[in-house]
């Protein structure tokens, strides 16, 4: 198997407070890898040192083997932050064409691209309504459609899912599944147990410290317990059985 | 081309915010005509007593824009208690004697400079002659000139440096950097995008300004858009620089009496000359100090290129600074 990713014991300190103690972990071509944990365990931190956002203190940082950041590496992943990021006076297909001339993409590969990414998020409809009259849960769909819209072989997710109504959730696992299926690597932040459960993989991260690294069915069995819930108990709420 | 397509996005944004286009050539139409309304009046006219003063010397010095009315002294007294009338004129040993009313320094200096002219112009006729300007010449047509630099500033200031705020506020910097831009690209966009609707801005402004206002203008019409857009351009690289230090809107609001005011004085709305030599100093870290002094030059002076040339490299050196610190400002969101 390729990597995609590899994070080399990675610290970062944001001034005197270290937020990442030491982590190692790859990222196989063609997973679905997760990054789990409470809100402040350093999920975003280590998203924003995969993409290049922050150079880690410590350690070195890997996109397709090279080392990052790299702004060749840029053009290589698709990004969808935790904020929406959309220009909310420009429609929805306004804000895909200005992400996807970022890219270098043609004008009629943009074109098909475009309409292709908003079908399936199923946006069509409303790709010519100005963005601030979308609801939370098409913002979601629109910055997923975003951050696919130049075809990456890897996408990275912050929190995808968070706000949004377990029908669009499950339609977005859907689509991550697909991606999957086509050969898409993508790692997802997430701090709800179910959807950790379909990763091929998980991290479970706390405190900036990764506690646990392997695939959902393993890291419960190892712990001979049922359910996610319990074995993020153990790792993350310091909680021994 | 990552530039043009951050032009392309900001130049589709302003069709879509009307708002904020509205607000950077709108308003400073309406704060410009207010201040035509307000100073370019004629002199104002003002109104002094005579006091025991025979009536031929009354009729000599009444003139246009002062009215001269014979009163009893305690009358005349009473009035300037009130501030009814601007002066009182007596005659004390045959030597005229003018008591200002005093509490306003504008109308003391217009009565003042009326009567020694009336008085002047009897004994020995001066003829005036304007190597600049004109007779005619108004408060109005002195701080056009400035007034124009700093409307331009201001709002390209907050428009610009509010916009490159959400830009991060918005997550949209971000996203922006997660993909293959350059920096310099993200800063290029935005003076390129901004700059060609400045472009537009400076048109309609320094246009009505001067043919709908009716500024005195002695010099080049481009000359005086050119000096325009690149006092919009320093503005637009300041705006950007300030806003990496603001934390949201309300604090780019603050950088107002920090970062705008402050030039107004220096702008030569109010006479520099006299100041301590440190004073002038300040003044000249300032770019509203170099637009102003340019238009200035170039609308009362009818100054050719030579003769402000390099109040125009200074204001491309401030924007090359702003804009090359922005660049590096940013390495904070992405140190590729």
């Amino acid at each position: 198997m390729e990597t995609a990713v590899e994070m080399n014991s990675i610290s970062h300190w944001f001034g005197k407070l270290q937020v990442i103690h030491d982590v190692d972990l790859n990222v196989e071509k063609g997973e679905i890898y997760g990054l789990l944990g409470p809100s402040g365990s350093g999920k975003t931190t280590l998203v924003k040192l995969m993409t290049g956002l922050l150079r880690p203190s410590e350690g070195v940082v890997k996109l397709n083997g090279e080392k990052m950041p790299a702004l060749k590496q840029m053009k290589q992943f698709g990004f969808m932050a935790q904020s929406d990021a959309l220009y909310s006076e420009l429609t929805g297909r306004e804000n895909l064409d200005f992400f996807a001339s970022l890219y270098g993409m043609s004008r009629k590969d943009r074109r098909l691209r475009m309409e292709h990414v908003l079908d399936m998020v199923n946006l069509t409809v409303d790709a010519s309504r100005p963005v601030h009259t979308y609801s939370g849960g098409m913002k979601r769909r629109l910055s997923l459609a975003a951050s696919l819209i130049h075809e990456p072989d890897l996408i990275i997710l912050d929190e995808p899912t968070v706000g949004i109504d377990p029908v669009l959730r499950q339609s977005i696992w859907n689509e991550l599944n697909r991606l999957r299926d086509n050969g898409v690597t993508i790692i997802v932040t997430t701090h709800v147990m179910d959807e950790a459960e379909k990763c091929g993989r998980l991290a479970l991260l706390r405190g900036g410290r990764m506690m646990a690294e392997d695939t959902p069915f393993r890291l419960k069995s190892k712990l001979e317990v049922s359910s996610m819930e319990e074995v993020f108990l153990h790792y993350g709420g310091g909680i021994r059985a | 081309m990552n530039t043009a397509a951050v032009i392309k996005r900001i130049l589709r944004q302003f069709r879509r915010d009307k708002r904020s286009a509205a607000l950077m050539i709108a308003a400073p139409l309406l704060v410009l005509t207010l201040m035509w309304l307000v100073l370019d009046t004629d002199e104002a006219a003002v109104e002094i007593a005579a006091v025991g003063v025979p009536e031929h010397f009354v009729e000599s010095i009444e003139t246009e824009g002062m009215t001269v009315t014979v009163m009893e002294e305690q009358e005349a007294e009473e009035d300037l208690d009130r501030a009814e009338i601007d002066g009182m004129l007596q005659l004390e040993d045959g030597v005229p004697v003018l008591t200002l009313e005093g509490s306003d320094p504008n109308t003391s200096g217009a009565v003042r400079s009326k009567l020694q002219k009336q008085l002047s112009e009897q004994s020995s006729p001066i003829e005036w002659e304007y190597w600049n300007g004109s007779s005619e010449l108004g408060l109005f047509d002195y701080v056009g000139p400035a007034l124009i630099g700093f409307f331009v500033f201001f709002f390209v200031f907050i428009v610009g440096g509010v916009s490159f705020l959400r830009e991060r506020t918005q997550g949209t910097l971000e996203r922006l950097l997660a993909s293959p831009i350059r920096r310099s690209e993200v800063v290029f966009g935005y003076l390129g995008g901004f700059g060609l609707f400045t472009i537009a801005q400076s048109v309609v402004i320094a246009a009505y300004s001067i043919y709908v206002l009716d500024v005195f203008m002695a010099g080049n019409f481009l000359y005086v858009l050119l000096v325009t857009i690149l006092m919009a351009l320093t503005a637009l690289s300041l705006g950007t620089l300030v806003s990496a230090f603001a934390g949201n809107e309300f604090q780019m609001i603050q950088f107002i009496p920090l970062v705008i005011v402050p030039q107004v004085f220096f702008s030569g709305l109010f006479p520099t000359e006299g100041l301590a030599e440190w004073v002038q100093v300040v003044g000249n870290l300032m770019p509203l100090t170099y637009g102003a002094e340019a238009l200035r030059d170039i609308m009362l002076r009818g100054a050719s290129w030579e003769s402000f040339q390099m109040e125009v490299f200074i204001l491309i050196g401030f924007t090359a600074l702003f804009t090359a610190l922005n660049i590096i400002a940013l390495k904070k969101h992405r140190p590729l």
